[in-house]
Formats: structure tokens, sequence, C-alpha cells
């Protein structure tokens, strides 16, 4: 195996948030939820919000799914911890335009962390692994109740 | 014979010699060679296969039953011919019990629709197996829905195999229909279909068989078998995707309404009242897929120079082989049942199959990840979806070998 190779998409970092997730489990109380669900893998995550004003102040999220789809979700929730409504919109955007954006063309550095997760790319069936906490997230702060990689 | 090429008789069997026939065998994926694993999906067609179809268009392309010129009649013979070649492969008594179909999925809906109040109504029962295919579920559920009619569904028992114990006490004069997996997609398990067909018969039920795993793996006596209806799809038997196979009893299928209406399927229309065609043809309404057919053929007479048996016996083998060495390497096998097919459906606890999948896709190596259209026996292991390997005649020792190390680095990977 070329190790190398693979690690275009599973380093270490992506490896480390699946194996020790981070924000993993329910909390308490929260103000916003929604669960997503890729009928295609079985991938099921509930995420819960809490939002104070316009801050995310807390967001943690549980269940189960592929190394991609948990580390995306991991990530995110470190990443939105303690910012606005509108950050989160803006970094959805960011991160749905990254992990569809052409093989070739140039990743938003503003993503951070996040960057490691651009890799998936070149996988185009595992794109929805990445994004489907992404769209969970969404949907909780819309208040809908349930979102799908098939909507 | 379809297509006159290099095919001989009581070819003697060998891998590796094999695998010299079909072309894409020798592409490389990334920067190694293909080893491909995903046969239950589909397999790969030999040269004698694609030839015939490039033949077909470049010497006889025409309409069939249609023309009176040329080139018709020649389309129209091979056509037919594929359809007597279908015939002697499944053992069947008639041609005309040979209908050309889509695929499985096609002949399982034709069965359904035309069973809607004539087979089957309200009340009846329908009794299908824990471990089938979505193509032979929600057809069902949807006549259940159009007539009222029951589906049960015999459990799976731990190992994989069907429980025959609790099969036998679902019958009832109720049971109208019984259709079941010759061999599991996801599991492997071999069903003991003679037995089925036979208590069937006795509680007054037609019995179909989905032999969509079993033509290119064991030899197909429909006769022997004695089952009502036996469907299967040629792509997954080394034909083009797009051919399938209908067998029904004559008396049976004589009985039963059109599928379709449309040309070819009719012997006199009127804007009052249609005249429909004898058998096979009343199943066949339009164009039907005539470049498939000759692929079908071509692909089973490929298959006839070989003995089944040593087919059989170099699959069993591979099977036994990559079974050992997934066991020791701590991989958990879902389906054990006794006497199963060449299909592996395995889990690495804590890694998904998806991630499995992509990292031995890096490797060069194709296999399944996901659900195999069975999310029922998914939901009986309580998993969500596992990888699968399914092996073919092409396939070799070495391939297994490549697989149980590639499984090794992803462990490592992930531990």
């Amino acid at each position: 195996m070329d190790i190398a190779d693979i690690r275009e998409l599973y380093q270490d970092v992506i490896l480390d948030h699946n194996k020790s997730p981070r924000n993993f489990g329910k909390p308490h109380t929260h103000t916003h939820t929604s669960c997503g669900h890729n009928p295609l893998c079985g991938d099921t995550f509930e995420l819960f919000c809490t939002v104070d004003g316009d801050v995310i102040t807390d967001i943690r999220f549980e269940g189960s799914g592929c190394a991609i789809s948990k580390a995306s979700a991991s990530m995110m929730t470190s990443e939105l911890k303690g910012k606005t409504i509108d950050e989160a919109r803006h970094l959805f955007a960011t991160f749905t335009n990254a992990v569809t954006s052409p093989l070739d063309s140039p990743v938003d550095e503003s993503l951070g962390n996040l960057v490691v997760l651009a890799g998936v790319r070149e996988y185009p069936v595992r794109v929805k692994c990445a994004t489907l906490a992404w769209h969970t997230m969404q949907s909780a702060l819309n208040q809908s109740q349930t979102a799908s990689t098939e909507s | 014979m379809m297509y006159n090429d290099t095919l001989q008789t009581a070819r003697s069997f060998s891998a590796e010699e094999i695998r010299k026939d079909f072309p894409i065998l020798s592409r490389p994926v990334g920067k190694n060679p293909l080893v491909y694993l995903d046969n239950a999906a589909t397999t790969h067609k030999p040269t004698h296969v694609i030839n015939s179809i490039r033949s077909f268009y470049e010497s006889t392309n025409s309409n069939v039953h249609r023309g009176v010129h040329t080139l018709s009649q020649l389309a129209t013979e091979q056509y037919e011919s594929a359809r007597n070649i279908v015939r002697n492969f499944l053992h069947a008594s008639s041609q005309q019990e040979i209908v050309f179909t889509r695929g499985t999925t096609e002949g399982l809906n034709l069965l359904a629709q035309s069973f809607t109040n004539t087979v089957v109504g309200n009340g009846d029962e329908i009794l299908l197996s824990g471990m089938e295919h979505h193509s032979n579920i929600v057809p069902w559920q949807m006549l259940a829905q159009r007539t009222g009619a029951i589906m049960k569904v015999i459990p799976v028992l731990d190992d994989g195999s069907l429980d025959m114990q609790t099969f036998y006490a679902m019958l009832t004069p109720k049971t109208k229909v019984i259709s079941v997996v010759h061999i599991s997609n996801s599991l492997g398990t071999v069903n003991p279909v003679n037995e089925i067909v036979k208590a069937g018969h006795n509680a007054g039920a037609v019995v179909i068989v989905d032999g969509a795993q079993s033509v290119a793996h064991t030899k197909i006596d429909v006769q022997e078998i004695g089952c009502d209806f036996f469907v299967f799809s040629g792509h997954k038997l080394y034909a083009p995707t797009g051919i399938g196979v209908l067998y029904g009893k004559r008396e049976l299928l004589e009985k039963l309404p059109p599928y379709q209406g449309g040309g070819d399927m009719i012997l006199t229309v009127s804007f009052e009242k249609t005249e429909y065609n004898e058998l096979p043809y009343k199943f066949e309404a339009g164009t039907p897929n005539i470049e498939g057919a000759i692929g079908l053929a071509a692909a089973i007479e490929y298959l006839q120079q070989f003995d089944m048996e040593s087919i059989a016996r170099h699959e069993e083998s591979l099977l036994r082989y990559a079974t050992s060495l997934l066991e020791q390497n701590g991989v958990r096998i879902i389906g054990i049942a006794p006497g199963k097919s060449s299909i592996i459906s395995f889990v690495l606890d804590g890694i998904h199959p998806h991630d499995v999948g992509s990292l031995l896709d890096r490797d060069g190596i194709a296999i399944r990840a996901g659900h195999h259209c069975t999310q029922p026996v998914m939901k009986r292991f309580s998993v969500p979806a596992t990888n699968r390997a399914s092996f073919a005649m092409y396939n070799t020792m070495p391939e297994v070998d490549a697989l149980v190390d590639s499984l090794g680095s992803i462990k490592s990977l992930f531990a």
C-alpha cells in the first residue's frame, strides 16, 4: 500500500478525530437540534446546539458513520463553538464549496484545519460523507427536524 | 454458434489462462494492477462476448420479427438462436418458456404485475425470504398494496441460512406465491430451492427462484429444481448489462396477462380489440435488446467450453482460502452457512466499510461497500453496511493475498 498516496485523504488529523471525536455525546440542554442521515451508507448523526443571542455557545454531536463523516463532524464542532450564526453559515458555504470544487482549484485558506477534508474532492462518492454534519448543522440552525444528504 | 472465433469444446479450466480472454483484467487502477472482487455486482466480459456484439453491428444489424429483407432475417435467426442457447443452458423444455427481459429486476416486476388479481388477490399471502435483494421485495410490496395481499418473511438464522422449520410452519392454503433468492448476494447462502419448491407446490403456491447470483456459479436445471419461474441477469454471467431472462412454465405463462403493450407482443390490433401474440412474444413488447441477447448467448457459449464443476471447484477453493486468511486476520465474516457460495461479506471492527472500500481502491482492489440492496439483511445482522468480496472464475489466489495484505495495512492505519 502506498501510504503517502492514501494520506492525501486519510491524514493523521482525520484519523485522530475519527478515533477521538471532540464534542461527542448528547448535552444536558440545547436550544437547536437536528438529525442527519445518509441513506446510502447508513451514516447517522444527531447534532445539538446551544445558541445564546446569535452566538453558538455549545455544539455537540453523537451517532455513527465512516471516518470521513465522523472527523468532519468533530472538526466542525470544534470550529463552530463560539462563532455567530452568520459566521457558521458563512463557514458552511466556504466548506461545501471547498469539497465540491474541481480538483485543481485552490482551497480557501480561511478554512484552517478543515483544509484536510478538501482531499475528499478526489473521491466524488465520499463528498456526502464530508458534508453530512454540515447539512445537519444548517438544518438545526434553521430549526428543521431532519437533514438528509438525499434532499 | 453466435460468433465464430476460437471457442473450444471441453476446454480444460485454468483461471490464469482464461484471464487472457478478459481484456479489462490487464488494465491498471492507478499504479496497481486491477484486482476485481466485485463480481456479485457485475462480471467482466470476455473477448468472445465483445466480438459477438461488434460482429452483429458490423454484419447483421436489423430489427427482428419484422422485415422480409436479408438482414432482418439474419437478425431474427441470431436472436432466436440466442433464445435456444438460453433454453439449453437452463435445461428448459421449450423456447416458448424463455422470455428476454432487461434483467432480474424486470423479470420480477413482470411477474408481480401479471400476478395482480390473477395469481394473487385480496388476503392472499406472498412468502419471501429475509435475505432478498430489494428487487425481490419492492415489486411484491407494490403488488400487496394493489391487491390487499399480505407479505410474509421467512427468517434468517444467525449463520445466514434460512430458517426452514419456520418456513414450513408459515405455509398455509393462502400462500399463493413464494419468491426466494437461490444464492444470497450479501451472505453467499445457497438456499435449498428444490426443497422450497416441493413444499410450496404441496401448499398450492407458485414458486419463483431469483437466480441472479447462481447462474454463473452452479449448473442450472429448471426442470430438476422444479420451480415455476426462474429469473436472472446477463451481466452477472459475463454478458452485457440490460439483458436478462425470465423462464416460466409454459402453461403458467400462457395464463398470465401481458406485462407491457406494444409492438411484437400482438397478433392483430384494432382500436376495439387486440389479440396477443403467442409465447414468448406476448411478454416482449417493443424492439428487444437484440445485441444483448446475442451477447448473452455468446457468454453462455464461452462458459460452456468448460465443465461447470471445475469452475465451481475453483471458486470454492478461492472462498476457502480467503475465508481462512480473513479469519486469521481478525475480520468478522457475516454469513457462514454450510455450503455457501463464493461471496464474503465482512466487517473490520471500528472501521466503516466505506473507508475500507476507498482505501482498498487505492491499491487497485475493487470490492463492494454498502448495504448491497439488502437493507433487511443489514438490520438482521445489526450492521449499517458490510464490505463484500465476491469471486468469479477468473480470480486467483494472489488476488486474495493482495486483498488480505491491503486490509492489514488499513487496520494499522486505523490502529
